[in-house]
């Protein structure tokens, strides 16, 4: 992208904050729900081949457990929250302490809707950290989601970036749940025209 | 018994098998899995399409793999190449699935459908037939065609593995 033709490295730095700032308040959110400890990783900035974003989420056949979201507003994007099947079955235990349905891929209707639930609310706090951040409008849309594999789920972000080539710049944010070794991932992948209004609102020269 | 060797496709690619080879690609979601086979002479091509129309392309330099309307004929020319009879080729499609149900769906939202459409009208433009096809619904897919058989071979989460 032209954009990044100019201070690449403090534009990646930036963006980097950004997820930092909007994941460590979703960390936040979902530390006081589980009352319990939620470490985070440094954010992963960088552009991803397509073919490659299913790999930080264990391959493009990986089931996952995805919680997706688009993004409206002055910066509009698509958000994935995604969790192994062991850390929803986790979140659903800790949380909720519902009894386990089953081992296999399928849920209850109860089960996806409070998952769907923990991911609006992780979406919800990493969205307004970020507008009160750059005082840019942000809200997201209802979640939807989805058990699948991963590379089926992730390309359904990639729509936007795919007109423009062939790989996607990707806001990764890990989250480790320190009991259960569980890990959960937070992607948040902005439109490409966003990057320009998101660096604007921070005061970064273009 | 030989192993099968294994042609893998990534995303927004395609390529050609023989010789009893097969070909791969893995969790198609909106993408569409493309596969056109010549049974006379066990050749078989397959292109993993992620989106409907080259038109709507900001690239530089195009990705004809990509995009339902340049894919088909780039994967018809390399079959041609490969000693294909285009009179003799026939598809099979899989793929095109919605994700994701939303009920204020805008454009975005429906790319599997609009995938599966525009590699039809593709297809029709150089009459070739489909000879059968697994699309839609709102699971992902990973599917594996048989250069000798032409079987296509699709494995989901949801419905387990299915041969058409």
């Amino acid at each position: 992208m032209e954009l990044f033709s100019n201070n690449a490295e403090f534009k990646m730095d930036v963006l980097r904050e950004v997820g930092n700032i909007g994941a460590g308040h979703a960390a936040t959110a979902l530390s006081r729900l589980l009352d319990k400890p939620v470490d985070m990783a440094v954010p992963k900035v960088s552009f991803i081949p397509f073919e490659e974003i299913a790999e930080r989420v264990g391959g493009a056949e990986e089931i996952v457990v995805a919680i997706f979201l688009r993004v409206e507003g002055e910066a509009p994007g698509n958000m994935f929250f995604l969790m192994s099947q062991f850390q929803a079955r986790a979140l659903l235990q800790g949380l909720l302490s519902f009894e386990q349905s089953s081992d296999g891929p399928s849920y209850t209707e109860m089960e996806m809707s409070a998952l769907s639930e923990i991911g609006n609310i992780l979406a919800g706090s990493y969205l307004s950290s970020l507008a009160d951040l750059t005082g840019l409008p942000l809200s997201p849309t209802v979640p939807a989601i989805a058990v699948d594999m991963a590379g089926a789920i992730l390309t359904y972000g990639l729509v936007q970036f795919g007109t423009m080539g062939d790989e996607a710049l990707l806001i990764d944010t890990t989250f480790m749940e320190d009991d259960r070794k569980a890990e959960g991932h937070f992607f948040f992948i902005p439109d490409p025209e966003s990057f320009e209004r998101l660096f604007r609102a921070l005061g970064v020269p273009i | 018994m030989n192993e099968v060797i294994i042609v893998k496709i990534g995303m927004a690619d395609l390529n050609i098998a023989s010789g009893g080879e097969s070909l791969k690609t893995t969790g198609l979601g909106s993408c569409v899995g493309l596969t056109l086979h010549d049974a006379q002479i066990g050749l078989a091509g397959m292109a993993h399409i992620m989106l409907p129309s080259s038109d709507i392309a900001r690239e530089g330099q195009l990705n004809v793999a990509k995009y339902a309307d340049t894919a088909v004929p780039e994967l018809i020319a390399r079959l041609k190449a490969g000693g294909a009879n285009i009179r003799r080729l026939v598809a099979k499609l899989a793929g095109g699935a919605q994700m994701f149900a939303f009920s204020n769906g805008s454009d975005s939202m429906r790319i599997g459908p609009r995938n599966v459409e525009s590699t039809k009208l593709a297809l029709a433009a150089h009459d070739i037939p489909i000879i059968a096809e697994d699309t839609g619904g709102n699971f992902g897919r990973t599917i594996e065609f048989s250069s000798s058989s032409g079987m296509l071979t699709i494995r989901s989460v949801q419905n387990g593995v299915k041969e058409i």
